[in-house]
């Protein structure tokens, strides 16, 4: 049998060469310094191949046009089984990518790496950590949610104040006017078509380079008998390959990656932020304002560019020992400290989102279609503690009935008379009254009326500053004059699609002193305490666009 | 197998094996590893059927309390499907009977035979097909013509006199 099997690979090598090939390839000489530092190279190739593969197993379920973009995805997170992981792992490995090859790029430059012969290599290297960027940049906008879209229309009006090039870059990223269709199909075709093929060419040749030149040798080393490359060195890489997948595969587990609100152009209260390892450029453009801006923007990050292609140039020293190279550390610790400062720093000065912006579309959100008087009973439901005695979709053993099918059993009338005295409803009951006033009780009754199996899971899944927010919007009579969902009067304006017109701030400062906001109206002022304006308020920012 | 340089035949030499059989063994686990835990989730994306939407099955489709027995009535509604990530709202209807023990049955309308919109014929109180004549009478059975099995009744409900339609059986498969 072993012997039928050698005499097959021979056969097949004869007429192929693939055995011999790879032979040569895994059995290539490495320097006596080569191990462990070595290592990141082959981690960085190794996450762009589960990029491709987790980018391909996203496209089977995903449409590239905005709007079915954005449901596509959510159908990825909500309903097709290891599609959150799918996504947790093409996102995430985005981010490691770039760890990675940051690293990869360190231990190059510490190392002294880069030196003739090997110019080439870091220059290729350099252009594959610029599409690396430009991956991050395009993929940013696929989701299509408010975060996507207006963190794209920033880096996009970056772009375009390019000195001369500015307008041309908007022209080929149709972002002159708004961001758009032909933006999103633009960025996507330069994420699945172009960048990928491209990617694959450069590092096809960055590898034929490396083995061209061979590993980098440290001082001494031609002193010293050489190593095999399989399997010691391949050891090394896979144990480093794998620490990364496992910090990989845990994250996509278990850090949960939001999908906000469908992209929004009119959403004036979105405060847009680039994805993190841009961060640094976003701050460091608060710090050129007016005419200046263009330094922020083109001249640094070109200058930084240029310099790293010149390294290997101005650079032209002999190898010498990693301890040695103590002004590249220098150098090294510098960026280091340049970036984690700046990233801080806009990390420090990011207002946080409001609670109406940073809801998780791809979580439970039929309690935006409740009525407000059924969701401010479920803030009652909760205020009164209900859940101890009652299931809706829980299947722990409690005192109470299940109240998922209530509405099919009971109305109105008689879930009033429940809550006041339970015995005359049911006789031989253990409940105790519900002790709330009669606007109260008639929203508790709405929301155990408005339960079904299809939406029951409302009861715990909406945000408490909703539940909250409602019960006031509810105790203060507002929908007598407004309508929110379908229900209630007609003086004011329609409360859905308010996120559309006016800001939070905006909404705060018209509920104190409406006649300054809106001189004429009929509204008089209200006095909430910092809390309720805040729930109220998001929970208006959260109601569906009717 | 091809002529190794000293240097990486030295690694095949006998005081050299343990470490190099350590090194492989390590390089296949932890690609299996790698390898196993993309296949399995792989697969359940790609086989397993996605969650369906939670969804009632019975839609709206009108007021019956003006119905009076013996009087069929064609009713429309609209009803939703769930296409991977898109809804589509479609119209359908109904032929609608109160019968005299006001019991109500919703059928399908389209004729058992070659799917032909069947109408209800006063003067004969009849369901009568215009393609091959076939005749159903109010309770569904065939009276005459090529139709195979009687007409095909949606489940339905009634809930505050409103007529809920939910999936339509095929009536040779329900009851025969």
């Amino acid at each position: 049998m072993k012997k039928r099997f050698a005499q097959f690979i021979e056969a097949f090598d004869e007429r192929t060469g693939l055995h011999t090939g790879l032979q040569k390839f895994l059995y290539e000489e490495i320097p006596a310094s080569s191990g462990w530092h070595q290592v990141f190279g082959s981690v960085a190739l190794f996450l762009i191949l589960i990029q491709f593969f987790t980018g391909i197993m996203l496209a089977f379920n995903y449409a590239a046009t905005p709007g079915d973009a954005y449901n596509s995805l959510r159908y990825i997170l909500t309903e097709v089984t290891a599609g959150r992981l799918m996504r947790g792992l093409h996102h995430w490995g985005a981010s490691m990518i770039i760890v990675v090859v940051v690293l990869h790029m360190v231990q190059v430059f510490l190392w002294g790496a880069y030196k003739k012969p090997r110019e080439g290599t870091w220059i290729v290297g350099v252009i594959l950590l610029l599409l690396t960027l430009a991956y991050g940049l395009t993929g940013y906008l696929l989701p299509w949610d408010n975060r996507a879209y207006w963190g794209t229309v920033v880096s996009t009006q970056i772009g375009a104040t390019v000195p001369l090039a500015g307008a041309y870059v908007s022209r080929l990223l149709a972002s002159s006017g708004d961001v758009g269709v032909v933006t999103f199909a633009r960025f996507y075709g330069l994420h699945v078509l172009l960048l990928p093929p491209a990617t694959l060419l450069l590092i096809a040749l960055h590898v034929y380079l490396v083995r061209r030149h061979g590993v980098a040798p440290a001082p001494g080393d031609d002193l010293k008998p050489k190593k095999s490359f399989y399997p010691e060195q391949v050891f090394k890489d896979t144990v480093a390959v794998f620490i990364a997948f496992a910090i990989l595969f845990t994250m996509a587990i278990a850090v949960r990656v939001p999908l906000e609100r469908l992209a929004d152009p009119t959403d004036t209260s979105y405060i847009p932020r680039p994805e993190w390892y841009f961060l640094f450029l976003f701050q460091m453009l608060k710090v050129f304002e007016g005419p200046l801006e263009v330094v922020g923007t083109v001249i640094l990050p070109t200058l930084a560019i240029l310099a790293l292609i010149a390294t290997p140039f101005v650079d032209r020293s002999k190898i010498v020992r990693v301890r040695q190279r103590t002004l590249a550390l220098g150098v090294v610790v510098l960026a280091g400290l340049g970036w984690s400062g700046l990233t801080a720093a806009a990390i420090k000065s990011t207002p946080p989102q409001s609670a109406a912006s940073s809801i998780d579309f791809s979580g439970p959100t039929q309690w935006m279609q409740l009525k407000p008087a059924e969701l401010s009973g479920i803030h009652y439901y909760r205020q009164e503690n209900c859940a101890a005695c009652h299931n809706v979709t829980g299947t722990e053993a409690k005192a109470g009935p299940n109240l998922l099918n209530t509405a099919r059993r009971h109305d109105q009338a008689w879930m009033l008379l429940h809550f006041k005295s339970p015995q005359a409803t049911s006789p031989g009951s253990a409940m105790t009254p519900v002790n709330l006033s009669g606007p109260q009780l008639n929203d508790l009754a709405a929301a155990m009326l408005a339960l079904t199996p299809e939406n029951g899971d409302v009861i715990s899944t909406a945000p408490a500053f909703a539940a909250d927010g409602a019960a006031l919007y509810q105790k203060n009579f507002c929908f007598s004059c407004h309508i929110i969902n379908g229900v209630g009067g007609k003086l004011g304006p329609v409360l859905n699609g308010l996120a559309g017109r006016r800001t939070e701030a905006w909404t705060a400062e018209h509920f104190v002193n409406p006649q300054k906001m809106s001189p004429g109206t009929p509204m008089p002022p209200y006095k909430f305490s910092q809390t309720d304006m805040q729930n109220i308020v998001s929970y208006l920012f959260t109601l569906p666009d009717k | 197998m091809p002529e190794h340089t000293p240097a990486v035949q030295e690694h095949f030499d006998a005081a050299n094996m343990p470490r190099r059989a350590f090194h492989l063994a390590v390089i296949y686990v932890l690609g299996a590893l790698i390898g196993l835990a993309l296949a399995i989730p792989t697969i359940i994306y790609l086989f397993v059927p996605p969650r369906s939407r939670k969804q009632s099955p019975y839609v709206d489709a009108g007021d019956i309390s003006q119905l009076t027995p013996g009087a069929p009535v064609e009713m429309s509604f609209q009803q939703s499907r769930v296409d991977g990530w898109r809804v589509l709202t479609e119209k359908r209807t109904a032929w609608v009977v109160k019968q005299p023990d006001n019991k109500i049955i919703a059928y399908g309308p389209q004729c058992t035979h070659l799917g032909c919109a069947y109408h209800w014929d006063e003067g004969i109180k009849e369901f009568a097909c215009p393609c091959h004549n076939s005749f159903f009478s109010m309770d569904g059975k065939v009276l005459a013509g090529p139709a195979p099995r009687p007409l095909d009744r949606y489940v339905t409900r009634v809930q505050d006199n409103r007529l809920q339609i939910g999936p339509l059986r095929n009536s040779a498969e329900s009851n025969g």
